[in-house]
């Protein structure tokens, strides 16, 4: 063990201890484990295995099957817990939590058994504690604590500590009612498939036998089916009875309805025959057919569940914050309060990098606020003093102090979301194209049951009742209504390994049937943040590079970060800067191996340079670019010009809805010069770009769309695209946009690829062709089975394993929606998993 | 054979009670977690492993 502790210490090709990945060279972080010496990669990892170590539970790392995830330093501790210190009556929910002995904590990062052997333990330890106890399912974790040595903040810090993210769950606010539903569609498959085995293993004697039963003994197992069937008809498929009631109530008979006259008509005429002694019996038929179509169901709905949680892991939980500078003017101290609790006239501070939380007016010096999130807006934007700043805006600058002129409920954040709910309830009702089928065949199914009937009166009464309940029996449609769900389950379940999910049940369905596809600009088919577009200089470019980002390292604003991602991309040589200072709206300014440098806009450089621009920086510019420049004392050096890029898959994702023959559109809030170059690289046609629209002329721009008949998928991430995504027929949000978006949008891609959108519509094709292939072949199962019982040819075994053949049939051709299709596929999971590792962890 | 007019009967029966119990063990949150109880086994809460091990090395 020692030895292979100090070979660890030589430091070269050495893997950190606590994550499994490399350690940089001549960096380390040991500590004692155990007696050995190991070696960590970062801080982050070495003070999560302190902890771990200290709290005498070393033995995870002897435990555990997987590397533990990687401990960002800064993520450790978000300054967002000291809200759940202070008790404060405007928080009502995490006071309420505090307050109560009993907790759910909702966990994330869970790698292997060991975690969850080390959080229980961790948290057993802690004083106060009660009881802890970890439901791997849901990744929630339920405490017993005695509040008043055990604080939440306490408990969370300490999960933090442990290297996984947890943030208080309110079961109230989300999942408590999906959870018992799921729980009580999961008995009633459990009572179907009970009830099914039960009864088959009285059927199955019926079917075998040749010399024919006792009939006493018969009758006594028809007796014995009728009782275990009773629980499957009068609990497992009560689903089918309420939604075909519920459909009937509506005028718009659905799949429910032929499922549940086949299985009352079935189950009322068995109950008849085993009554009267005499007749057929279907009983095993119906339980079979209630647990089928309960699995399928199940299924889809269990695939959906699990893209709605990790949806809703990957959304912050932790309240907006803000910092409240009560003392202003005479004192500066801050304090970190939740923004529902700001009011008219408080003074907030916005750290570079912070959301303004409200609606607020600027106290103090110039600022740049970037609202891509808000507007569409590309470029940052300057503020002076006196100006308001909408809530929701980003401090590209450094910190302001701002007065706050609307509470927080009625900024233009709260603004944007109640628009974005009121375009919710104005979405146009959607046909299910499946249900629209079902209602017509149960139609034409009664017509023909009936017509059975009154023949067999005429030819011989006293098989009329038992032939014209066959009809029903045999035809019961079931396949038909396995078909759609069974390939929506297994088409929702593939999507979701490939990094997107499907929240809500229409997507895949309506995408197939959408003929325009709307694409906002920022951050949907850009990447919503500056990449370097073309260097300009007369000394080496890579030098320049290298100058630039040496400067610009550390500073928050986006121009400069993309500098300093550019240089590392390029590898340029990392360069010492001595006496740096930043001044306000203008640039950086430092001394790189004796010489002066000035680094940012064109007068600032000018004041060190000299004014006369050499004529290799002085050509112009693309429109939507920003320009940085660099020069020294001894005159300029370059021109970086910097524009929001388009994403590298945009061109073929716009490709790929053109060729499937949907209309491309543009919609953004950006100027009309940017949004038409972008038009133009995407491959979207100028007539087609719509620029400078509020969220409300997006809404309006959607609504006039779909009055044209039109139906509208959407693609966006914005708070200004909620609305229009909320709208729109099926609608995409990117997993890196803002929440509000995802939260109205039907699906999120989860991977930040936008390729998966075309992905997504190629599944639906996918889907769709499969429904229709299943349906094709119900349809052919029903036109041979429904005449051979309508003229009494079929057994009843035989109509059995028919209708079981044909379900598993379809059964099974949906599940090759779900195979892996090819190497993009499979790529596109990798990339998911690499992108949001949250998820990796969770499976 | 006559035995089966006892055993029939006597096994619908049995299904009932297995319906009960499964209502039970629902309701008592069994079916809650499927996987942790799997991962839970494996380890054995024993602090005195631990403690032998530290004072080994």
């Amino acid at each position: 063990m020692s030895s292979e502790g100090s070979a660890d210490g030589s430091g070269e090709g050495t893997l950190c201890f606590h994550c499994g990945q490399p350690v940089p060279t001549g960096q380390a972080w040991p500590l004692e484990i155990g007696g050995v010496r190991r070696e960590m990669c970062c801080v982050g990892c070495q003070s999560v295995a302190r902890l771990i170590v200290e709290s005498g539970c070393e033995d995870f790392y002897l435990r555990r099957t997987a590397p533990s995830a990687r401990v960002d330093p800064e993520q450790l501790l978000p300054p967002e817990l000291a809200l759940l210190e202070q008790p404060q009556p405007a928080s009502e929910q995490t006071h309420a939590a505090d307050a109560s002995a009993e907790l759910v904590l909702s966990i994330d990062g869970l790698r292997c058994s060991a975690c969850v052997w080390l959080i229980e333990k961790y948290l057993a330890r802690l004083p106060g504690m009660q009881m802890a106890e970890m439901n791997v399912a849901t990744s929630r974790l339920h405490l017993r604590r005695d509040p008043a040595l055990c604080s939440t903040a306490t408990i969370l810090r300490g999960l933090r500590g442990l290297g996984y993210t947890a943030y208080p769950f309110d079961p109230l606010r989300q999942g408590e009612q999906a959870r018992r539903a799921s729980r009580r569609l999961f008995r009633q498959l459990f009572i179907a498939g009970l009830s099914m085995m039960q009864v088959m293993m009285y059927a199955v004697p019926a079917y075998m036998t040749h010399e024919g039963i006792d009939p006493d003994m018969m009758s006594l197992m028809r007796w014995a089916s009728l009782f275990l069937t009773i629980p499957a008809v009068f609990y497992s498929a009560l689903p089918f009875f309420t939604g075909a009631w519920a459909g009937l109530r509506a005028r718009a008979p659905g799949m429910d309805l032929p499922v549940a006259i086949g299985i009352a008509a079935a189950f009322l005429a068995s109950a008849i025959a085993t009554w009267r002694g005499e007749g057929e019996i279907w009983f095993d038929s119906v339980s079979m057919f209630i647990f089928l179509l309960l699995a399928s169901r199940y299924l889809e709905a269990a695939a959906r569940r699990k893209s709605a949680s990790a949806l809703e892991r990957m959304q912050q939980a932790f309240p907006a914050s803000a910092l409240l500078v009560p003392g202003y003017p005479e004192r500066r101290e801050t304090t970190l309060v939740a923004a529902a609790q700001l009011r008219e006239g408080d003074v907030i501070l916005a750290r570079p990098g912070d959301t303004v939380a409200a609606d607020a007016c600027l106290l103090e010096g110039a600022a740049e606020f970037d609202l891509a999130l808000l507007s569409g807006e590309s470029r940052p934007q300057a503020f002076e003093i006196g100006q308001e700043a909408p809530g929701g805006a980003v401090n590209l600058s450094q910190p302001v102090l701002l007065r706050v002129v609307r509470a927080t409920g009625e900024s233009t954040l709260a603004a944007l979301t109640r628009l974005a709910e009121q375009a919710g309830q104005g979405k146009p009702a959607l046909a299910q194209w499946a249900d629209i089928v079902a209602s017509r065949f149960v139609v034409a199914l009664l017509v023909l049951a009936g017509a059975t009937f009154l023949a067999w009166q005429l030819i011989d009464p006293s098989r009329a009742w038992s032939t014209a309940i066959a009809v029903l029996v045999v035809s019961c449609p079931c396949a038909l209504s396995l078909a759609t769900p069974s390939a929506l389950a297994a088409a929702t379940d593939r999507l979701l390994r490939a990094g997107t999910l499907v929240v809500r049940g229409n997507v895949l369905e309506t995408l197939q049937r959408a003929d325009t596809i709307v694409f906002d600009k920022t951050g949907t088919l850009t990447q919503g943040r500056p990449q370097l577009t073309a260097l300009w200089s007369d000394i080496d470019c890579q030098r320049s590079l290298a100058i630039a980002a040496a400067m610009e390292r550390g500073s928050l604003h986006p121009l400069a970060k993309a500098l300093v991602e550019e240089g590392a991309r390029r590898q340029v040589a990392s360069l010492d800067v001595e006496q740096l200072t930043s001044v306000t709206g203008a640039g950086m300014q430092g001394v790189i191996e004796g010489v002066l440098y000035r680094i940012g806009s064109r007068s600032f450089v000018a004041e060190l340079a000299g004014n006369a621009l050499p004529p290799v920086l002085s050509q112009s510019a693309a429109s939507g670019a920003g320009s940085v420049y660099l020069g020294s004392s001894a005159g300029w050096l370059a021109r970086l010009d910097l524009a929001d890029a388009l994403r590298p898959d945009a061109v073929a994702t716009v490709a790929a809805f053109r060729a499937l023959g949907l209309r491309t559109i543009l919609l953004s809030g950006d100027q009309p010069d940017v949004c038409a170059e972008v038009a133009v690289a995407a491959g979207i046609g100028i007539g087609e770009v719509q620029a400078a629209c509020t969220p409300q002329g997006k809404l309006d721009y959607v609504r006039s769309l779909q009055q044209d008949g039109a139906v509208v998928a959407i693609v966006g991430d914005g708070i200004n695209d909620a609305a229009m995504l909320r709208a729109g027929d099926v609608s995409f949000a990117m997993g890196k946009g803002a929440a509000l978006a995802q939260v109205s949008a039907d699906a999120v891609i989860m991977s930040d690829r936008l390729h998966a959108v075309a992905d997504c519509a190629a599944m639906a094709q996918r889907t769709m062709h499969i429904v229709r292939q299943n349906l094709v072949w119900a349809a052919t199962y029903n036109f041979l089975a429904i005449p051979a019982a309508a003229f009494g040819w079929l057994d009843p075994w035989m109509s059995a394993v028919g209708m079981s053949l044909s379900s598993l049939l379809v059964v099974g051709n949906a599940l090759r929606l779900s195979r892996r299709q090819g190497q993009s596929a499979s790529e596109a999971a990798v990339q998911a998993a690499q992108v949001r590792p949250a998820l990796a962890g969770a499976a | 054979m006559e035995a089966l007019y006892l055993l029939i009967p006597l096994s619908t029966l049995l299904v009932f009670l297995a319906i009960w119990v499964f209502f039970r063990a629902s309701d008592s949150g069994q079916f809650d977690d499927l996987e942790g109880p799997a991962m839970r086994i494996l380890h054995d809460d024993d602090a005195v492993v631990a403690q032998d091990r530290s004072g080994d090395a």
